[in-house]
């Protein structure tokens, strides 16, 4: 326990990149970018600059030795911008000094020159003049067309949902460390160390197996260092093999909310068709992404979004089309729940919107549509153990629904300028990458002469506790006390083509990589013990410390052990690689089995508008969630409660505003507002589901990082049912987030 | 070149030779090497960088939480710092041990100035309610935990902390006792007294080129690296500009008192009893600590909340150059967006408040994005002297709405010898929209913040006469 990270934390003992400072000869580089979304330029000049106080070299395009690419889906990204600019904040040159100041000071001295080139901010202009990232992609379930014609009841309507700042408090940074004959280690704050380790060697032109890249932990990520960690580290590379001197790169707040990319906007058209029932017969949607100027991870995304376009409902017939659309943007990104959460807020607007229609609450016909066992989503997958009734019904009984409605009703009955809300929110989210080839992990695990034990893997520990969980696998499979374990740096040296920490999936995909090879090292050390023990190694086992024999413990502890097993010469690391079996997809059909499993849930939103001033209030939220057998509870609980707030801000809060011209007027903290502990509600309440072991993963868990941040989701539909509370008849909004300027603008204008 | 700077950081002695505009926290980090204080964002909005500053005086040595990040170097002179690491002993004080217990710290980044900021709140706050105890942590923002588990953590801090403490005759050694703070505090106040006297700062001379600076809340985040290099004449340690005190029919306020100053103003609240309350909605702990009057004024920012209040209680400011003095009523003082009644050299010296025989029914209202550590997109002041029904005299100010905090002026006369009634207040608010003139940013569209004021003049009669005005018919 003692040496888990929490402890430290509290202390400030733990050290983040920019707390690293013993390298000596260490250098600050700083990074000049556009202040144009869209250019050509003209003249680059950095001879002045390379003159000021401190300078020791400044870097642009043409410095680059290897290839100028950072593009790690689609080539389609350079390092340092060339002939042409494409976004406000897209990195130009590297100005590198003898501290952060001076190197930020040298980067007025450079001459730039832009020609200013027409920008297109808006995804359905980019899809209208071909600016497209890929081509669209659709899936098909039944016959759309044919169902929507014989439906009757259909709604139709657009749905817009805004971009989100990842706002992890650590901002992005790296140093790179030149070593000899021509090697580099990189210490960066990334959820992808081999991704950045395969950049920097295309960017310096050398092999990957001269680049060495480290993480200790990250300050909060949430996606946004899944691919956006990778220019800073490169751009330190880049210098610090240039220079021969150990280079540091971090970010500033305001450069980083600036430079670097955040959830994707997306703007939706949908159709919904149901019957008298209220069964949904049909669902066609159309979503325009707004990518940004790169391609990034959007392709991944959008793909996510198709399979998450039903969210929790069974619908017999879908037509769901993704154009990804490149516009002069910074190139959006990963963000908890990579395109779901977009796909999911549409189809929750059309239900909402339905239910208006047929003056039934939504949660009836949430509940009538919620998938069954076996149903089939779009994507061809079939549900499988499928909880989404459970967590529905588990909900709506244990969290008291009908006195909460009645609540609810007295309340707006009693208050002419106050209302409340209520809403419900399923959720059912699919794990695994859905990029197959991904679905693999690593693990290395050294027991030493002394009976010690370090683990390695490919997960990346950024706060979502995914080392104390790798180490519980450990110590269950080892059988010894936790405090004999220690978890290593996650380092491309010690495990080599690591899938990013992303999807979820950290702790199933290495936490199985550990489960496997710690089982491999204690077949060989049972052996050891059989020979001493004169037993057969199918009779022994270890637990608590000590090797025991039929159940019973015998005198021969861990360490003896240990010690035994080196004198014999037997290996005592072991390293094992895994992929998730029996998943597949097939992007020619768009059918395949692309999840290993879905995880389910349920949440009560309630929402307070102030009708006077504007305001609102997210009071509560309770949810069951389906978390299989958790390794950790209180880490999952915390994940859930997390991802909710974040989910709230997006919806509700954050609210990413652009200039004319496409640069980024909510670029500070001070106007871009996240929540804080009076914004959160003050009541969230997580119940997991009970026995809902899984047996598709690690230990029997289920993934936890992204699907609650959809329950988040319901504060929107909550405050709807609030402002329809206040103002009958209108039209409501469908355009997250749902700001205080939204809400009295709604409620004021004609 | 530099002035040194003489103070205690933790348990150490410690003479910065840097210039005495350096942030606290530059000098924390990269001269120290304490890394626990974290940089988060420059402009005080996310708290991880807060350290404890205990700052000797009559009432002994108070500790307050502040954001080292807005913090001049110079500024600590003769006071104890203490960052995470001088909070730390062999194992977890109960404030740490209450965040590993309950799981309130994911990432880990922002949880050592929460620790602080919370050991502050145990060191000062009088009752220990868990109501208060967030407050205390209004201004830390975490990503990670959705703060539910930091709740949880905060009652079960004060479970373990409140029983020792909170009747303690002396909290510092019931703190020491409990785990919450090292032994050493204990000697600190006779260290302090020993410290040889700080230079340059406290002479009455100032070198000419010196930035004028108050709390430096704002202009750190304006001029931040241009500051580091520069010379500070620092109000705050100026004879005077931090008290409040009576005279005759008016409180009179020194420019360098503090937001906090002013809340836990005995003088304040028994005139303005509402007063404290409303001044919550300014910023948060961290940076009310160090926000002063004088400062919030003289930045001129059309949407200060300060400003605003003070409008609305027809205050005036005291301006100085050398021994020459003049006051000029606030309304007056905003020329136009950011230029001030404000002559060369002229500083801000103090603001007085008129005291009326029968009170003031004062109200504050303010809407931004976030309810809490947030600028408004509008705020409205309004105070009112009473003749029995009717409204004897009225200041009405509002800001975002013009590039000036607003003082409404024909609204306010319009209210003169009115009573109370949905006609009057209706009519008020159409006079209020004639003198405005709001502009689209990132706080709203012009037109959004028209409604707004509107909404929130209504909100202020609504609230100080109760069951006056019919609800449903807003305007």
């Amino acid at each position: 326990m003692k040496e888990n990270d929490v402890f430290f934390h509290p202390r400030g003992e733990t050290l983040f990149v920019d707390d690293l400072g013993d390298f000596s000869g260490l250098l600050h580089a700083a990074v000049l970018v556009s202040p144009l979304a869209h250019g050509r330029i003209l003249e680059l000049d950095t001879a002045a600059a390379a003159r000021q106080p401190g300078v020791a070299g400044v870097f642009s395009a043409r410095d680059i030795p290897g290839e100028n690419q950072i593009g790690g889906i689609i080539a389609d990204e350079p390092l340092l911008a060339d002939g042409e600019v494409h976004f406000a904040g897209q990195p130009v040159a590297v100005a590198v000094a003898g501290t952060p100041r001076q190197a930020r000071r040298a980067l007025a001295a450079v001459r730039m020159e832009i020609e200013e080139l027409p920008a297109v901010l808006d995804p359905r202009q980019a899809a209208a003049q071909g600016l497209l990232i890929a081509p669209p992609r659709t899936f098909v379930l039944g016959d759309v067309d044919r169902a929507l014609a014989k439906c009757p009841v259909v709604v139709a309507g657009r749905v817009e949902s805004g971009g989100q700042e990842h706002l992890y408090l650590e901002p992005q940074a790296a140093v790179a460390i030149p070593g000899e004959k021509d090697t580099l280690r990189v210490i960066s704050a990334t959820q992808s160390p081999s991704g950045v380790q395969r950049a920097i060697a295309r960017v310096l032109g050398m092999p990957m197996s001269r680049v060495a890249v480290e993480v200790f932990r990250l300050g909060g990520a949430f996606g946004g260092k899944e691919d956006q960690a990778t220019p800073w580290a490169a751009l330190a590379a880049l210098a610090a093999r240039a220079l021969r001197r150990p280079v540091k790169l971090a970010l500033e707040r305001r450069e980083d909310m600036r430079f670097t990319g955040k959830r994707h906007p997306y703007s939706s058209d949908f159709r919904i068709g149901l019957d008298d029932a209220g069964k949904i017969q049909a669902f066609e949607v159309t979503y325009y992404q707004n990518a940004g100027a790169a391609a990034d991870l959007s392709t991944s995304i959008l793909e996510r979004t198709l399979f998450h376009a039903t969210n929790s409902y069974h619908v017999p017939n879908v037509r769901a089309t993704g154009y990804s659309c490149r516009t002069h943007l910074p190139p959006f990104t990963a963000f908890r729940g990579f395109g779901a959460p977009q796909a999911m807020f549409v189809i929750e607007s059309a239900l909402f919107q339905a239910a208006e229609k047929m003056g039934l609450d939504p949660a009836r016909l949430q509940e009538l549509n919620l998938l069954s066992e076996g149903d089939e989503f779009p994507y061809g997958q079939r549900a499988k153990a499928c909880r989404a009734q459970r967590c529905f019904a588990e909900a709506v009984s244990s969290f008291g629904l009908r006195e909460a409605r009645e609540r609810v009703r007295r309340y707006n009955d009693d208050n002419v300028l106050s209302k409340k809300g209520l809403t419900l929110m399923p959720v059912c989210f699919g794990i695994s990458f859905t990029s197959t080839f991904l679905n693999q992990a690593g693990a290395l695990v050294h027991a030493y002469a002394d009976g010690s034990v370090a683990v390695s893997t490919g997960a990346v520990e950024m706060g979502q506790g995914v080392n104390g969980k790798i180490l519980l696998v450990a110590g269950r499979t080892l059988g010894i006390a936790q405090n004999r374990l220690r978890m290593d740096s996650t380092c491309t040296r010690r495990v080599a083509n690591t899938s990013p920490t992303a999807a979820s999936t950290g702790a199933d995909l290495n936490g199985k990589a550990v489960e496997l090879a710690c089982m491999e090292l204690r077949r060989r050390l049972l052996q050891v013990a059989a020979g001493k023990l004169d037993a057969a190694p199918e009779e022994l086992d270890i637990r608590a410390d000590f090797v025991r024999r039929s159940g019973a413990r015998t005198e021969l502890g861990w360490e003896e052990l240990v010690r035994t097993a080196y004198l014999q010469r037997v290996s005592l690391s072991s390293q094992v690689h895994y992929a998730t079996p029996g998943i597949h997809f097939d992007r020619a059909k768009e059918k395949g089995e692309p999840f290993a499993y879905h995880v389910y849930g349920a949440a009560l939103v309630e929402a307070t508008v102030d009708g006077l001033r504007g305001t609102a209030a997210i009071d509560s939220v309770q949810a069951v969630h389906d978390n299989g057998t958790s390794i950790n509870p209180l880490v999952d609980r915390g994940q859930v409660e997390g991802a909710i707030v974040q989910g709230i801000g997006w919806v509700t809060l954050e609210e990413l505003l652009y200039s004319e011209k496409g640069t980024l007027l909510t670029d500070t903290l001070s106007t871009y507002k996240v929540p804080d502990i009076r914004t959160a509600p003050e009541r969230i309440e997580v119940r997991f589901l009970a026995d809902a072991a899984n047996p598709a993963a690690i230990l029997n868990s289920k993934a936890v990082g992204e699907p609650p941040l959809m329950y988040g989701i319901g504060a929107y539909f909550a405050l709807l049912a609030a402002l329809r509370a206040l103002r009958p008849g209108k039209a409501l909004p469908f355009s997250a987030p749902l700001t205080h300027e939204k809400i009295l603008t709604w409620l004021t204008e004609e | 070149m530099a002035v040194e700077t003489v103070f205690i950081l933790n348990d150490r002695e410690v003479r910065a030779a840097l210039p005495t505009g350096t942030a606290l926290v530059d000098f924390i980090r990269d001269d120290q090497r304490l890394t626990g204080t974290r940089v988060g964002c420059r402009e005080g909005d996310c708290g991880a960088c807060t350290v404890l500053l205990g700052t000797p005086g009559a009432q002994g040595l108070r500790y307050r939480a502040v954001a080292s990040c807005l913090f001049p170097l110079a500024d600590a002179a003769g006071c104890h710092v203490v960052t995470i690491e001088g909070l730390n002993n062999a194992g977890l004080t109960p404030v740490q041990q209450a965040f590993v217990s309950e799981g309130a710290s994911q990432c880990g980044f922002c949880t050592p100035g929460i620790v602080v900021s919370l050991t502050a709140f145990l060191l000062e706050d009088a009752g220990l309610d868990l109501d208060d105890a967030v407050t205390a942590i209004e201004g830390n923002i975490c990503r990670c935990t959705g703060y539910t588990a930091i709740r949880r953590a905060l009652e079960r801090m004060l479970q373990e902390v409140r029983p020792q403490a909170a009747v303690a005759p002396d909290r510092l050694a019931a703190l020491i006792a409990a785990g919450v703070i090292p032994a050493y505090f204990a000697a600190i106040p006779a260290r302090l007294k020993a410290l040889p006297a700080t230079g340059a700062d406290k002479s009455a001379k100032q070198p000419k080129d010196a930035v004028v600076m108050a709390g430096g809340t704002d202009l750190y985040v304006q001029r931040g690296p241009e500051l580091a290099g520069r010379k500070l004449d620092l109000m705050s340690r100026r004879e005077g500009f931090a008290a409040i005190w009576p005279e005759a029919d008016r409180i009179l306020i020194g420019a360098a008192a503090t937001v906090s100053d002013l809340m836990e103003s005995r003088l304040l609240a028994a005139a303005f009893p509402p007063l404290a309350g409303f001044l919550r909605q300014v910023s948060a702990t961290q940076v009310r600590n160090r926000a002063t009057v004088g400062g919030n004024i003289v930045n001129a920012s059309p949407i200060g909340d300060l400003s605003v209040i003070l409008l609305a209680l027809d205050a005036a400011i005291g301006l100085r150059r050398e021994a020459l003095t003049r006051e000029r009523k606030l309304s007056e003082f905003f020329l136009d967006y950011k230029k001030l009644d404000l002559r060369p050299g002229e500083v801000a010296a103090w603001v007085s408040v008129p005291l009326r025989r029968d009170g003031v029914r004062l109200h504050f209202e303010k809407v931004a994005r976030r309810r809490r550590q947030d600028i408004a997109s509008v705020n409205s002041a309004i105070g009112l002297e009473m003749d029995g029904e009717r409204i004897a005299a009225a200041h009405v100010s509002a800001g975002g709405v013009a590039p000036v905090p607003l003082y409404l002026r024909r609204a306010s006369a319009f209210l003169a010898g009115r009573k109370v009634t949905a006609e009057t207040v209706r009519e008020f608010i159409a006079v209020a929209g004639s003198e405005i003139a709001p502009i689209s940013d990132v706080r709203g569209a012009a037109a959004y913040k028209r409604a707004l004021l509107r909404r929130l003049l209504f909100a202020h009669f609504l609230e100080l006469f109760p069951g006056r005005l019919p609800a449903g018919d807003l305007p």
